[in-house]
């Protein structure tokens, strides 16, 4: 297992840290990256109430079952990804016991655990035209009428796999993408976002 | 470009998905039983209609589950998406009353 001091997130050889602002100000799109989170990727049947009230006693969490939605409980959120799959997240370094308790639940059922925290990293992306910056990118409908606060896609920006989480109305995204993808997601935004004003933030 | 209606995700690009050619082909139960001509019938002979024809598609850049789309291949319009192990709905898909 990786040392956790030893540990790098994604974008770190971008040196983000030294560009962030404390106050965005006028800045029309803000971008941050969030490095650490945990996630599970959680297979079970939605069907089987069994299953759904095992996963909600273990980490205290009501599966979101419509697509394209998530749901929050105990520390966790979860995204939905298929009509039997969620992608589980917690703040950094809680997945293993989050994975623990899932996995402690779920054994004599049909169903899977497994940590994925280190495949994909996470960019943030807020501000007034944050949704102008994905719109250039992404044939996703995110008018607010249809993708607001709480929705989730997995689709394509840029032509990367991305899996889009809506957080607030500001709008405020998290944009989660395979960690192989992330510094070119991240410059494609940086580009994207530059006629707008650009500020970078400490990511949390 | 099809905008492809997946059954969990709604209308996406044609992007997002891969095609897997002609549905509802299901695998002989005895392999072994079967002589050589209709090994190859079951492995490589498709019927290729001018008109409605039943294919599967996933949607490889969403949730990336299998599902039938019923597709015109003249207008390239879609008649119907249905789930996997669903038999395909009355949309004229007998490629024989197709193939005039
Ligand atoms: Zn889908």
């Amino acid at each position: 297992m990786a040392e956790a001091y030893l540990r790098l997130s994604a974008l770190a050889h971008l040196g983000l840290e030294a560009r962030a602002v404390a106050d965005p100000g006028e800045a029309g799109v803000v971008l941050s990256e969030r490095p650490g989170r945990g996630q599970i990727d959680l297979r079970g049947e939605a069907e089987d109430a069994g299953f759904l009230g095992a996963v909600e006693q273990a980490i205290g969490l009501a599966l979101p079952l419509e697509a394209g939605t998530t749901a929050s409980g105990g520390a966790a959120t979860a995204l939905w990804l298929g009509p039997n799959e969620w992608l589980v997240v917690t703040p950094p370094d809680g997945q293993g016991a989050a994975a623990e308790a899932l996995r402690a639940a779920l054994k004599d059922l049909w169903a899977a655990v497994t940590d994925v925290s280190d495949s994909r990293a996470v960019i943030g992306l807020s501000g007034r035209h944050a949704r102008d910056v994905l719109m250039k990118g992404c044939s996703l409908d995110l008018h607010p009428r249809v993708f607001g606060p709480g929705r989730s896609a997995q689709s394509a920006v840029a032509r990367a796999l991305v899996l889009l989480h809506q957080t607030d109305e500001a709008p405020s995204y998290d944009l989660y993408v395979h960690r192989s993808f992330a510094e070119y997601l991240w410059l494609w935004l940086e580009d994207a976002a530059a006629e707008y004003g650009l500020a970078v933030v400490s990511g949390g | 470009m099809l905008l492809i209606p997946c059954p969990w995700c709604g209308p996406r690009d044609e992007t997002e998905f891969s095609c897997g050619g002609e549905g509802h082909i299901p695998r002989p139960a005895d392999p072994a039983a079967l002589t050589d001509p209709e090994w190859a019938d079951y492995l490589f002979m498709r019927k290729n209609p001018k008109g409605v024809h039943t294919e599967r598609w996933v949607h490889s850049q969403g949730c990336r589950r299998w599902f039938n789309v019923a597709r015109h291949t003249v207008s390239h319009e879609i008649l119907a998406v249905y789930k996997m192990g669903e038999p395909p709905p009355e949309t004229g898909a007998d490629s024989k009353q197709n193939r005039t």
